[in-house]
């Protein structure tokens, strides 16, 4: 047998635009998972070189643009659709792309997103929803399961007190200008292929001028949620997706 | 001969930047420069600009914002209170050194203020940063139609420049009175190409373009405000812009800007029919300010007069640069003729004042 | 008889154990004391024949650090 590397064909590894790093992610976090659908997805598509990110603030804002070879910019707390809306009617031709975090769409950015998708911007945003703000420690998160302990809510979230978790793709799909609106995981491999479906989806939409895509990714923080990398995966399964049902909430190829 | 029109002031914003080939407004109505967006949402499509109407002037500030970073001529305007929800906006501009106009057609402050009649109480916002980190904005103050359709042209030539947002602030009494301006493109000499901008890779010939928050950039804390510190030293040492009215022999200098300055001179001419020999410094630009004129002209007068329609914002700068032993006074919004939404500083009070204060 | 091979680009290797958790033929397991420079445990490709080349523990590094190859038909 030969096991000479030189007699082999390589059949996955690093994407092409995959900038390769010590990324900021902590071990088990599913970014590193999601930045792998993206790029790939980018390749796909044959969109890199005309693609431009926007990274909200939180842990997509170091690592987005410091994982995946396309242009990028930052943005202050909540203002990505803003921002992604100037620089899509500046540059039509380019696929302007808005990864953001659960806070910064779905508490501080909510008005921006929402008042993006009324303008039926054809824009695709990736919202990492992990349940908590994980870059300031580990807060609680419109996401945030009821009963979930953060450091904001430490017997755990209450209706009282917090109201009830944010479902931000179902929202989206009442919205006419909206194309795509999908929630997926990543946290088996039968759900990347599914979840790199569904991206590619959510970009054509928006290559082909139809509307705004927007794809939920239901993610792990290991240390805010306080479990190991692979407790993480079964919380995804038994409790995040009860709350947070997967699928499609709207596929539409023209908008009426 | 060049065109001439009879605008509004409001209307001379929006007509500069055009002339200024800037073809992309973000912007949210607000009194008293609502004027603005609506002409801009008319003129814009019909030379394949764009005009977009956002949530509020948050959402205004960060289109402009992402507009800059796509490389584009980009403006939005708005007034006192939309400024204070921008102030946050123009710090991450300013930070990122985004190239963008933004204009204040200031009312009465603070709060909610009063939409319908002039105010100049946002002099401290404007020229202190407006924002939080310790940032400078070159704000410029016309006080004519004429000025500000050839200040918007400046403002977008100085913020390419020197990348980064400028101010142009104006008020109610200049948005809304009507003067004939002479249609003319000013040139001011030639900018480098915006290779920074966000295109897409394929437009740069395959090398990304990063835009992370400054501190992240390669050129880390301390460096990257030393960079700044120059930057702005520069600007102090090169863009100061005044005019002045008659201060060559005058024993009492007056100091006003925008709207105030234009009822100034008129006192001046009231005054020297009198034979008190006043004289009027004009700051254009309020930052960088004038200072160094200023204290030329104060120390050869002896006496300053501050006329401004606040309760007392530029005479700080006023009196921060002039020794002790010049008296700097003020007539500030209560030499309004009434107390209510009309009142307004006359040529006649100021002279009340400087009767007053020459005993 | 394997049909590939996995290489661990150790250096960017975060300890997460994601990839031991998906190999469906059991090929990967951790270590029992071999870290790398930042202190995290790594993997160890233990058994090689009944390695795939499904590229599935690839896909699940967060770190991209896992290069999967087929061996290629003579």
């Amino acid at each position: 047998m030969d096991n000479n590397l030189a007699k082999m064909k390589k059949v996955a590894g690093k994407p092409k635009i995959r900038v390769a790093s010590l990324g900021m992610y902590c071990p088990g976090c599913h970014y590193g998972i999601i930045s792998r659908v993206i790029c790939e997805v980018i390749e796909e598509l044959g969109v890199e070189g005309k693609a431009i990110g926007l990274a909200g603030v939180g842990c997509s804002f170091g690592g987005a643009p410091m994982t995946i070879d396309i242009d990028w910019t930052s943005c202050p707390h909540g203002r990505a659709p803003a921002m992604a809306t100037a620089i899509k009617r500046i540059h039509p031709d380019a696929t302007v792309l808005t990864v953001q975090g659960d806070g910064d769409l779905g508490a501080i950015g909510l008005g921006c997103f929402m008042n993006a998708l009324l303008r039926g911007e054809k824009l695709t945003t990736i919202f990492l929803n992990n349940a908590v703000y994980g870059t300031t420690g580990g807060q609680m998160a419109p996401t945030t399961l009821l009963g979930m302990k953060t450091t904001t809510t430490p017997v755990g979230r209450t209706i009282e007190t917090n109201g009830y978790p944010l479902h931000l793709p179902e929202i989206a799909a009442t919205m006419k200008g909206v194309a795509y609106a999908a929630r997926c995981t990543v946290h088996t491999p039968a759900n990347f292929k599914k979840a790199k479906k569904s991206l590619k989806k959510a970009i054509q939409k928006q290559i082909d001028g139809i509307g705004y895509g927007i794809v939920e990714f239901v993610s792990a923080c290991p240390p805010g949620w306080k479990l190991d990398p692979l407790q993480c995966l079964d919380y995804i399964s038994e409790k995040m997706l009860d709350e947070y049902p997967l699928g499609e909430f709207k596929n539409v190829d023209k908008i009426e | 001969m060049s065109e001439r029109l009879l605008v509004s002031g409001n209307n001379a914003v929006a007509r500069g930047a055009i002339q200024a080939d800037c073809k992309y407004f973000f912007g949210y109505p607000i009194t008293p420069q609502s004027e603005i967006p609506e002409y801009m949402s008319k003129e814009l499509p019909k030379i394949g600009g764009v005009f977009v109407q956002s949530e509020s002037e948050s959402g205004s500030i960060y289109m402009v914002y992402g507009g800059g970073l796509a490389g584009a001529r980009i403006m939005t305007s708005t007034s006192s209170p939309g400024f204070s929800l921008m102030a946050e906006g123009i710090s991450y501009l300013a930070e990122q050194e985004i190239p963008a106009v933004i204009v204040n057609v200031m009312r009465m402050g603070p709060g909610i203020g009063t939409g319908g009649q002039g105010g100049q109480t946002d002099y401290l916002q404007v020229t202190k940063g407006c924002g939080h980190g310790g940032y400078k904005n070159i704000v410029l103050a016309p006080s004519s139609c004429q000025e500000i359709f050839d200040q918007m042209q400046l403002a977008f030539y100085l913020a390419d420049k020197y990348r980064g947002p400028v101010l142009v602030v104006t008020d109610f009494i200049l948005g809304e009175m009507e003067e004939i301006i002479n249609i003319k493109t000013h040139e001011f000499g030639s900018l480098p190409p915006k290779e920074w901008a966000l295109t897409g890779k394929d437009k740069r010939g395959g090398e990304r373009a990063v835009h992370v928050a400054a501190f992240f950039s390669y050129l880390g804390i301390l460096n990257y405000h030393m960079k700044q510190i120059e930057k702005y030293k520069n600007i102090q040492e090169t863009e100061v812009r005044y005019d002045t009215y008659l201060t060559d022999d005058c024993d009492m200098l007056l100091v006003a800007y925008g709207s105030s300055a234009r009822i100034a001179r008129g006192a001046v001419d009231m005054g020297r029919a009198k034979g008190y020999k006043l004289g009027l410094l004009r700051p254009i630009t309020l930052w960088p300010f004038p200072s160094d004129a200023l204290v030329q002209h104060a120390k050869k007068a002896g006496k300053v007069l501050v006329i401004e329609d606040s309760q007392g914002q530029l005479v700080e700068d006023v009196k921060a640069y002039l020794d002790s032993d010049i008296p700097v006074h003020l007539l500030g919004m209560w030499g309004r003729h009434n107390a209510g939404g009309g009142g307004i500083i006359h040529p006649e009070r100021i002279i009340e004042e400087v009767e007053k204060i020459n005993g | 008889m394997p049909k590939g091979k996995i290489k661990i680009t150790e250096e960017f290797c975060k300890g997460c154990q994601l990839c031991i958790q998906f190999c469906k033929q059991g090929c990967i397991e951790i270590s029992s004391d071999r870290y790398n420079p930042n202190g995290f445990l790594l993997p160890d490709f233990v058994n090689e024949d009944d390695c795939i080349a499904c590229g599935i523990c690839a896909w699940m590094c967060p770190e991209c650090t896992i290069d999967v190859y087929k061996y290629i038909e003579e």
